[in-house]
């Protein structure tokens, strides 16, 4: 779990998504859809205004020659139809996905039952029918109706259908693993649910609504960057709309040259405002959306993937996602005059019956490091003691002798009780064990006379998973602090805390310390971000800005979380933080851009508009553009294509790399800034040039 | 330019940068209410003013209330000047007898002065008497400003403080803006000057019989002169200090009573970016990181020096037409550059250097008569003004104008990297977005606008005294001025009509109160936020590079709202020029 899981790659230019969006991009045309967008509804009103000239060109009165304002308006026209087709292209990639979902989401005839049990009488329903509350029973090759919490039972779940991966997950009733999504396959044995979500409201149906874009409402940080376009657009707008007067007293005044013309004046508009950045702002946020859906994370609101971006603190559960599941017998510490395979010996014994993972490591251990092979409990007539509360041990009992494993101040406490000695040697390992973070367990043994005698210490480990550190790192880099949360004591997680090189941790934690914890970072101004499965993890998911839940959680934790991961992977989180500052670096880019892209267009146009006014303002026309008509032309048409050349980058997000904010921003500022700077300049130029040659010009 | 004029350039900026850091922290100390022990005994009047007037020092105001107070103020001081203004032919101290002012131009000098301003549709010794320069316009002089300075201060709080609703109390930053900083610097500057030879007197106008014959404008000998005098010294130094700007004489500081000596021009050019400059230390003191200040003062500095390069490279050359006819080039100094306009006792470099900073602040006081500059260099005050009055800017409004760009850049560099912008702890939204838009932007509706109305008036030919593209670039830089509150004149653009007057007082009212009203709001949210400690994720705002997208950004806003204005004007008539070689 510690490698990035095979995200669902689809190619950026489907076939079938181009053709929808093709169509939706005329489709999206209505007024009443761009007059969301500040910056495209001028250039509608542009384009139809420009139209209206072209129209009455044709009478022979117009302003300019009819082919010339019909050129720009068709490339008005462009404009728009690009930016629809961005936008289209984004949400045809969702839809595909909600299609896939939507096959989930058939209708099953299921069996309801009167009561929780497997003997009850089984009423067929079909499944929109089933109401929350309703108890139904689920064979082995049946369909999970809709969501639900096991009540009764055991079985394997084929979740491929929601989650994409096909190795089937074992669903039981109680603890964190009961819930069931609607739409999955039971494979083996049977299931009894009790149904949590009405038709329509499930998860799937969520999912679908989601990835279509049907929900998806502007992000705080979308609404003030739209604010600032907004302006932006008005102050083009005065600059533009002032020219008009100012070229008429102008004219006017000095009796010679023409007045500005009105298309003149739109294709300067539409040039000047951030059509850029405008165009492609919705197909940024949707494809925020879509590309955390490819992570298999399903995230409730565009709100939670902007703040993912924003993470201060990021809160890791120890077990499961900083080290492998469970401690591991990495060694076997004699005590004085006791051999090392007689310890080791014993352990293996004491831990035969003992099906904890623990236990089984211990075993394990013995075998490899010293040949002792397993053998059948019943065969050498042990009797198996298990671990109670209160003795805190277990063990064996074959032929009169009595091997107990288990706390030091248990099996000194049991030691003493049968007149033995607790060495002290024995003692000091423990404690140097413990101080590393490991876990001591000691092996007694009680011979056949009743007396006792210590036999060593097995050390038992939490293992780092491989490659932790460095995901830490990363973190650290984009300055992200990270803080463990274990159930073990300070000095057990101080050493792994190091191990793993998380920056904190918090031992000995309660759902309440938790909980705690996340409040006192919210107050220090930091925003949380953690991920949970279990339902006392559930307030803290609460709490938290970032609240990743485990699809293989309980419904607690996944109504309480703002995400979902379908894979269950806990360190998730640091691919969902990427994707959240991938989305707002993308939009911050293309702002600069498309601002940038404004100097080389006032070279292109301005001298143009105004050179029969006052001639010697050709010498601004540094691009050498042949005539001020082709001038307006190539930066209309640039401006329109660029759009186009842009939506792969809209759709991918621009490449993030974790690095400081200063190195990030000069990064950047270098692309995007100077690059958008440079570029129109060669590209109206060469649009120009094609024009020339075309004999459009 | 020759080695004496570098060094006077060097020693301009050298000794502002200098004074920066004493009076930055001296203005700190006193605005958190910690005066030195030096001013200890100004504590008393302090206590009396707030006696006299009712104020409770100890209340602190939302930023609707501090709001208040200052509109409250300027209200007040509104109806006040008007009323001098078409009273004073009744009232007394007016030695020369001069009548009431027309309402259209008592209106645009009240609103003109009351917003810092100091816009002059009028000739002061020929239009003003003595009680209206000292009781109306010295006193909105002092006024004006200190309530820049005050907003400014409220400002800093709503980045210093944490989950509060209050900014301060308007009348206590008020008074201690006037008492500690402007009254004493002031009047320690108008002794040096009367020294120097600033008139300072209320006696009569003196008639004297002129030393030279000459001829008056009818062609018929003169034989006596009228020499205009007053309480000048007084009146100049809060002029320069406070940014304001408005002359006691119609020639402003090109006037010999006005500006007599070097010393006391570059005392007086000094005086402009002084306060400007210091606060942005001050800012950087009072939110416990002095580099945040010294970011902002470097990208202030840069721009002006750019600026000045630009007005000096221009002005050391002549125009083409002067040099074919031998004027450019001095049978003593040899070639002289543009001296048209331009006083002899100054040159090129003094006149350009406070030309650069009487726009970049938004003073407007002049030495030398912009008009005359050549196309290019009458471009620099020009442009300077239209950036919003950001490069060091009026006292206090520079700084915060400068700081409404900041959360821009902020906000877009936020982005790039992949964060919700932050600035000193604070998290910038939808609402600061809103507001430093509207800041940035209703300056430039108020010149664009305004510009477009005046040229389409059925009258306009009679105010332009220059063909075109001068004659536009007169009404432009006319609406540029008012627009930006700067208040300094093209010369030779005749704005005291009744259209004029009420458009360019518009202009000033709008650009004035629709800034300090979004940078109030912007300081109450900004103070009811939490503050977010900073992480290697986040932005850091004193960096060179950071400093580089500043200027990036205030520059490219200018630029692209006002260069197709400035083509039909100054780029114009540049081309031409150049053409004309």
């Amino acid at each position: 779990m510690t490698t990035t899981p095979q995200t669902k790659v689809r190619p950026l230019f489907d076939w079938p998504i181009v053709r929808r969006a093709l169509l939706e991009s005329v489709r999206k045309l209505d007024p009443r859809h761009q007059v969301r967008n500040p910056v495209m509804f001028v250039v509608l009103v542009g384009a139809v205004l420009t139209l209206g000239l072209f129209v009455h060109a044709l009478s022979g009165a117009g302003e300019e020659s009819p082919t010339f304002i019909l050129g720009i308006s068709l490339w008005l026209w462009f404009t728009l139809l690009f930016a629809n087709f961005a936008e289209a292209m984004a949400e045809g990639r969702g839809k595909a996905q909600a299609d896939s979902l939507r096959k989930a989401r058939r209708e099953i005839m299921a069996k309801r039952l009167a009561a929780p049990r497997r003997d009850s009488v089984v009423t067929a329903t079909p499944s929109p029918s089933l109401r929350k509350g309703d108890v139904v029973l689920v064979d082995a090759g049946g369909f999970v109706p809709l969501d639900g919490e096991v009540v009764v039972g055991v079985a394997s779940v084929d979740e491929s259908a929601v989650t994409g991966e096909s190795a089937p997950v074992i669903r039981e009733s109680g603890g964190d693993r009961s819930a069931v999504t609607g739409g999955t396959r039971v494979l083996s044995d049977w299931l009894i649910i009790r149904i949590t979500a009405n038709p329509g409201e499930s998860f799937i149906d969520r999912m679908i609504g989601l990835v279509e874009g049907a929900r998806r409402q502007k992000t705080p940080n979308e609404i003030a960057l739209n604010i600032l376009l907004a302006a932006m657009t008005i102050i083009f707008l005065v600059a533009v709309a002032t020219l008009l007067p100012f070229s008429l007293f102008t004219v006017r005044a000095l009796g010679r040259g023409e007045v500005v013309t009105i298309t003149v004046l739109a294709a300067l508009l539409v040039c000047l405002i951030p059509t850029t950045i405008g165009g492609l702002l919705s197909a940024i946020g949707i494809a925020g959306m879509d590309r955390m859906i490819q992570a298999n994370v399903i995230a409730l609101s565009g709100r939670a993937v902007e703040a993912a971006g924003d993470v201060d603190t990021l809160l890791l559960d120890k077990t499961g996602t900083i080290t492998l599941g469970n401690r591991q017998a990495t060694e076997f510490v004699p005590a004085e005059g006791v051999g090392i395979e007689e310890l080791a010996d014993a352990a293996q014994l004491a831990s035969l019956a003992d099906e904890t993972p623990e236990g089984r490591s211990i075993v394990v251990l013995a075998k490899q490091k010293y040949g002792l092979r397993g053998r059948e409990v019943e065969k050498i007539h042990a009797q198996f003691v298990p671990f109670t509360a209160q003795s805190r041990m277990s063990g064996v009992d074959m032929n009169g002798i009595s091997i107990r494993k288990g706390a030091a101040d248990a099996v000194q406490r049991f030691v003493e009780s049968q007149q033995g000695r607790f060495p002290l040697a024995v003692c000091e390992v423990v404690e140097r064990i413990a101080k590393q973070g490991g876990t001591p367990l000691v092996v007694a043994t009680v011979d056949a006379g009743g007396k006792a005698r210590v036999l060593g210490v097995i050390h038992l480990k939490d293992i780092v998973k491989g490659g932790i550190r460095e995901r830490f790192a990363r973190l650290r880099q984009m300055g992200i602090k990270t803080i463990m949360i274990t159930g073990d004591n300070p000095l057990t997680a101080a050493s792994i805390a190091a191990e793993a090189g998380v920056d904190d941790f918090l031992a000995e934690a309660t759902p309440e310390a938790k909980l705690r914890l996340i409040r006192e970072n919210q107050a220090g101004g930091r925003l949380v971000a953690m991920c949970g499965d279990g339902t006392n993890d559930a307030p803290a998911l609460a709490q938290a800005d970032v609240a990743v839940a485990m699809n293989t959680g309980t419904q607690a934790a996944k109504e309480a979380g703002n995400m979902v991961d379908l894979d269950s992977n806990p360190t998730k989180l640091i691919e969902v933080v990427e994707i959240g500052k991938q989305l707002l670096i993308t939009r911050g880019s293309l702002t600069t851009f498309s601002i940038a892209n404004d100097v080389s267009k006032y070279f292109a146009i301005i001298p143009a508009a105004f050179v029969n006014t006052y001639p010697a303002l050709g010498t601004l026309n540094v691009m050498g553009l042949a005539t001020p008509r082709s001038a307006i032309l190539s930066a209309v048409i640039f401006n329109a294509i660029i759009i186009v050349f842009l939506i792969p980058l809209a759709l991918r997000g621009v490449q993030y790399k974790p690095a400081k904010a200063s190195a990030l921003l000069s990064r950047n500022l270098l692309i995007y800034g100077l690059g958008g700077l440079i570029v129109p300049f060669i590209g109206i130029k060469l649009i120009d040039l094609l024009l020339v040659a075309m004999r459009l010009a | 330019m020759s080695v004496g004029e570098w060094t006077q350039v060097l020693l301009y900026v050298g000794v502002l940068l200098l004074c920066v850091r004493p009076l930055g922290a001296y203005m700190a100390a006193v605005y958190e209410g910690d005066a030195p022990r030096g001013v200890r005994f100004l504590a008393p009047f302090e206590r009396l003013i707030y006696r006299a007037c009712g104020v409770k020092a100890e209340v602190e105001m939302s930023w609707k209330q501090y709001a208040g107070a200052m509109l409250l103020l300027h209200v007040v001081g509104f109806v006040v000047l008007y009323g001098l203004q078409r009273l004073q032919g009744m009232l007394p101290l007016n030695p020369a007898g001069l009548g009431a002012i027309s309402p259209d131009s008592s209106f645009n000098t009240a609103v003109s002065f009351v917003t810092n301003t100091n816009w002059q549709g009028y000739g002061g010794e020929t239009t003003m008497s003595h009680l209206t320069q000292m009781a109306g316009l010295t006193t909105q002089n002092f006024l004006s400003a200190a309530a820049g300075m005050a907003m400014l201060v409220a400002l800093i709080r709503g980045f210093v403080g944490r989950q509060t609703a209050s900014v301060g109390n308007f009348w206590v930053d008020l008074t201690r803006s006037t008492l500690y900083i402007l009254m004493p610097l002031s009047i320690v500057l108008a002794l040096v000057l009367v020294w120097q030879g600033v008139v300072q007197t209320l006696d009569p106008y003196v008639t004297i019989s002129p030393a030279r014959s000459f001829f008056g404008a009818d062609g018929g000998g003169v034989s006596e002169q009228r020499l205009a005098l007053g309480p000048a010294a007084s009146q100049i130094a809060i002029k320069q200090l406070g940014t304001n700007g408005g002359g006691f004489f119609n020639a402003n500081s090109a006037h010999p009573f006005e500006n007599p000596t070097p010393l006391s021009n570059f005392l007086q050019c000094l005086a402009i970016l002084l306060i400007p400059a210091a606060l942005c230390h001050t800012f950087g003191r009072m939110v416990r990181d002095t580099r945040q200040g010294w970011a902002l003062l470097a990208a202030m500095t840069i721009v002006f020096i750019g600026f000045l390069g630009v007005g000096l490279w221009a002005e050391s050359r002549p125009h083409p037409r002067a040099a074919e006819m031998g004027l450019s080039t001095s049978p003593v100094d040899g070639p002289i550059g543009n001296m048209e306009g331009k006083e002899v006792r100054f040159g090129v470099v003094n006149s350009v250097l406070w030309a650069t900073a009487t726009t970049a602040a938004s003073n407007g006081s002049v030495n030398s008569m912009h008009d005359s500059f050549t196309p290019l260099g009458g471009l620099v005050p020009m442009v300077l003004m239209q950036l919003g009055e950001v490069i060091f800017g009026g006292v206090g409004s520079g700084l915060y104008g400068l700081l409404l760009f900041v959360l821009v850049t902020v906000f877009i560099a936020g982005l790039m990297v992949g964060r919700t912008p932050e600035y000193l702890g604070k998290k910038i939204e939808a609402f600061e977005m809103q507001m430093a838009s509207i800041g940035v932007l209703v300056p430039c509706l108020c010149v664009l606008i305004g510009t477009a109305i005046a040229v389409m008036l059925p009258g306009i030919g009679a105010s332009i005294t220059n063909p075109l593209p001068h004659g536009f670039s007169q009404v432009l830089y006319a609406f540029s001025s008012a627009g930006n509150n700067n208040g300094s004149a093209f010369a030779g653009f005749g704005a005291n009509t009744p259209a004029h007057n009420l458009l360019l007082g518009l202009a000033m009212l709008l650009a004035r109160f629709w800034v300090a009203i979004p940078v109030l709001a912007i300081a109450g949210s900004l103070a009811g936020k939490k503050h977010v400690p900073a992480s290697s994720g986040t932005l850091p705002t004193h960096t060179p590079l950071f400093i580089a997208l500043l200027i990036g950004v205030v520059l490219i806003v200018g630029a692209l709202t006002f260069v197709p204005a400035l083509a039909l004007g100054p780029i114009a008539e540049q081309v031409e020029m150049a053409g004309v070689k």
